[in-house]
């Protein structure tokens, strides 16, 4: 007899390694939620003034100077979402989602954190605490947490890591495209029995080993071009996380990142690196919204940045660290065709610290919403427990349809 | 015990024993790492690779060509061909090395001080960096080496100074152009005092401004890939830095304030801990962090008596398997157990990587400036753990028909094995399970 698992990990090019135990009795096929959420960091901090630039806020041009864009309708202009905010032509697909309300623009957020190292930026922005350091585990791993015990991994990790948001109490999958051939079960049975005392290893094969039969029937074959960079990895994998998320047994809860956002020179207006990140980054949400079509209005989409850059160009065609950027919120469950913004203004005295787009609105108010709103948590559990310590950080209403 | 230790020697301070290292060692464990803590030494497989400077040369030589699409894509070949070769000529130097832990301490640095091949000239200069700025200092002073990094072509271009202009320098003046603080803001939080060490943002900048004119010569006044001082970019001015007041002094102002930072106590602190959980524990013991930043204090930053200080830490020595590979240590070991043996044919070459790139850790790609991750919560998940399995077979199926799976147990985890293990490797239904299933092993895994 050819075993369960050699069938389901000889199938695909990916294999995936969340842990429906083996056999899933029917009963337990449900999942406490219908919802799908996905989140995608984006790693080195978005220009949000590029992205979604205000050019209705007078002293934008002026600031931004070779960096601005022309208003909408004019050469070389910015989409216009509403007559404040454009977006980046790069992002025309977004466009489209906005017009057809799937997509809500969030402007001038940041998390509660204001030194502009990406690296404690990344870790705030995962961990949902108010201060750098302390906090080991991410604030979505602590809202799987409020699902109560469940046989299923509703939470799912894309990449080699769990990245820290993601990470805590509750055991979550993990899916990366494979490319060696794949094991045998006698071979993994042996070695998990090798691994029974490693407190670090045993529990990553034992997940591993719990990957079972629809993972594959889902995935079907990948590609294994070579590995793409910046937001094009995302091209390569939401087909697949797209089609698992669709899944009725599948997971709920996706966690995507894409890299190359830190544009200290050259960033480029029109062309150029950033457009070309940020044209990648709408192919990937286009193609993950068409992966996702049976479950999409049941789907928000996040999509965030440890932090926005610099208003003014630096002195290399680029941005430095900054502070409130732009946050995407999209999905069939999203209430959207909005620009949602306190907006600060650009003038010289409404910057932060001179130089930065002011935060007007906590990062952590949109997650509130996306926990509350769309996955149906209570509200109380998640000011309490998913964000403790956050300040008066309250939730964001109105951002889901009712 | 002698073996044990000789395990951890070879494993926590070197990159895995080769057949017949464990016995050369047991005599001496300690004075077996000791005696590698001296001056650099020849390495022969990185013998053959260009200088900076040559690259630099053949660099803007085919750069000027960008107009034409054919050159274009030769550039583009040539850029590539020189990071395999740097890629796989490292990965060959970890495999042969006879002091293995002059290679971890390499490693270790130029984590320490990321160069990522993420932009084109960097594919070419980022071995470079390693070979010209790192490799020289691990055992000697710490100013030296952040001196000799941020001076290094690569080090300017990874971290944009070579864009970054003073606003009021006279070419900052004509062109309407500025400071780029992305280098300086890493020095600071990354190479020297550590996110915490008490600077702020308008330290940043004033390092910035002293950092500006930072430049590499392009074959005119100066030799393409040297460090070249341009005045003309330079901020002119007074700055204050870390509550010190620095007169004008063009190129030097940065040197200084570098030396200054170089033996700053949170430089010490920063270093002491990156140092002890590299070595010993993803969590060290605070008494060796304190320990090893008074002995970096007390030696202004000595690498030898630092390297020597983790050596002779008793708690360096108590736990064999207390940290998990890097991936890429994971992949040196396996090839340093099976005794591989690679010419430097171009597809030989590329077989040396392709482990390193499908277990993601590409030599030269960290994904940030802050380098690869160190801590087995980053590297371990159900997708590697997988992986390294797979690996570890795709390995035992090539040398099975050579490879014996008892000798490579006792030359390798021996002395670390337990009964499970050498159980499984004893019940094993062939030859190509018992050698996998040393090498996708807890004992082989860990160091």
């Amino acid at each position: 007899m050819v075993s369960r698992r050699r069938v389901l990990r000889g199938l695909g090019s990916g294999g995936l390694i969340t842990a429906l135990p083996g056999a899933i009795p029917v009963a337990l096929a449900g999942a406490p939620t219908d919802r799908r959420l996905v989140v995608l960091l984006l790693r080195g901090g978005l220009d949000g003034l590029a992205a979604v630039p205000p050019y209705g806020d007078r002293d934008y041009h002026t600031l931004r100077g070779a960096l601005a864009f022309a208003d909408p309708g004019r050469d070389n202009g910015a989409l216009d979402l509403d007559g404040r905010f454009g977006l980046h032509p790069s992002l025309l697909p977004l466009e489209k989602m906005f017009r057809a309300r799937e997509l809500a623009v969030l402007h001038a957020v940041a998390t509660p954190y204001r030194a502009r190292s990406h690296f404690e930026g990344q870790d705030l922005l995962e961990s949902g605490a108010a201060l750098p350091r302390g906090v080991q585990d991410g604030w979505l791993n602590r809202a799987l947490g409020l699902f109560g015990e469940f046989e299923r991994r509703l939470g799912l990790a894309v990449g080699h890591a769990v990245p820290l948001i993601l990470r805590g109490d509750v055991p979550v999958g993990a899916w990366a495209p494979r490319v060696l051939p794949p094991l045998q079960d006698d071979f993994l049975s042996r070695l998990q029995t090798l691994y029974a005392g490693d407190p670090v290893l045993a529990p990553a094969l034992g997940e591993a080993i719990q990957a079972q039969d629809m993972s594959d029937e889902i995935m079907g074959q990948g590609d294994r071009r070579k590995r793409p960079r910046g937001a094009r990895v995302l091209r390569h994998v939401v087909k697949n996380v797209g089609r698992l998320l669709a899944n009725p047994r599948g997971p709920r809860i996706a966690v995507l990142e894409a890299g190359g956002w830190d544009t200290h020179a050259q960033q480029g207006v029109l062309t150029g690196r950033l457009a070309r990140n940020l044209g990648a980054l709408a192919d990937g949400l286009v193609a993950l919204r068409a992966a996702m079509e049976p479950v999409w209005n049941r789907t928000a989409v996040v999509v965030v940045s440890e932090f926005g850059r610099t208003v003014r160009p630096n002195g290399t065609g680029g941005t430095d660290h900054g502070t409130a950027g732009v946050a995407f919120l999209l999905g069939g469950s999203v209430a959207g065709g909005r620009v949602v913004a306190r907006w600060p203004g650009l003038s010289t005295g409404r910057l932060y610290e001179n130089r930065d787009l002011a935060p007007t609105t906590d990062m952590r108010a949109l997650f509130k919403a996306v926990l509350v709103d769309h996955l149906g948590l209570p509200a109380r559990a998640v000011d309490d427990r998913v964000f403790p310590g956050g300040g008066n950080a309250a939730r964001l209403r109105g951002l889901m349809q009712s | 015990m002698t073996l044990k230790n000789a395990f951890i020697a070879a494993n926590r301070f070197g990159l895995g024993a080769r057949s017949g290292d464990l016995a050369r060692i047991k005599g001496d464990p300690r004075g077996w790492v000791e005696n590698q803590i001296g001056p650099a030494r020849a390495v022969p497989a990185l013998a053959h690779l260009p200088s900076s400077r040559e690259i630099a040369n053949d660099f803007f030589k085919g750069r000027k060509d960008r107009k034409d699409e054919a050159k274009r894509k030769i550039f583009r070949k040539w850029l590539q061909r020189q990071f395999i070769a740097e890629a796989a000529a490292r990965t060959q130097a970890q495999i042969d090395s006879e002091d293995p832990i002059r290679e971890r301490l390499t490693v270790f640095w130029s984590n320490h001080f990321t160069v990522s091949a993420r932009k084109p000239v960097l594919k070419a200069l980022a071995g470079p960096f390693e070979r010209e700025a790192i490799r020289p200092h691990v055992t000697g002073s710490f100013a030296d080496m952040l001196l000799a990094s941020t001076r290094h072509p690569a080090m300017l271009a990874y971290l944009d100074n070579l864009q970054s202009i003073g606003p009021n320098s006279p070419a900052g003046r004509r062109r309407n152009k500025g400071l780029n603080e992305n280098l300086a803001r890493e020095i600071l939080e990354l190479h020297t005092l550590g996110v915490n060490g008490g600077y702020g943002q308008p330290d940043v900048i004033a390092l910035a401004k002293m950092l500006t004119g930072w430049s590499v010569g392009r074959g005119r006044r100066v030799t393409a890939g040297a460090f070249a001082f341009r005045a003309a970019a330079h901020e002119p001015g007074a700055k204050t830095f870390l509550g010190r007041r620095y007169g004008e002094a063009g190129e030097e102002e940065a040197e200084t304030a570098l030396r200054a930072i170089a033996r700053h106590p949170s430089t010490a602190r920063h270093v002491a801990f990156k140092l002890a959980r590299h070595f010993i524990a993803d969590s060290p013991p605070e008494r060796v962090v304190a320990r090893l930043a008074r002995v970096f204090l007390e030696t202004e930053g000595d690498l030898a008596a630092m390297t020597r200080a983790v050596a002779d830490a008793d708690e360096a020595w108590a736990d064999p398997l207390a940290k998990v590979k890097t991936p890429n240590d994971f992949v040196v070991s396996v090839m340093r157990a099976i005794g591989m043996r690679m010419t430097r044919k171009d597809g030989d070459v590329r077989k040396l990587i392709a482990p390193l790139r499908l277990m993601g850790q590409m030599p030269f790609r960290a994904p940030s400036p802050a380098g690869w991750p160190d801590e087995a919560a980053h590297w371990i998940s159900p997708e590697s753990v997988l992986k390294r399995a797979e690996l570890s077979m795709m390995v035992a199926r090539k040398i099975a028909r050579v490879g014996n799976p008892e000798a490579l147990l006792a030359e390798t985890v021996g002395p670390v094995a337990g009964k499970a293990l050498r159980r499984a490797v004893r019940a094993a239904p062939g030859r190509v399970d018992a050698i996998a299933t040393i090498l996708a092993s807890s004992e082989f895994q860990r160091r």
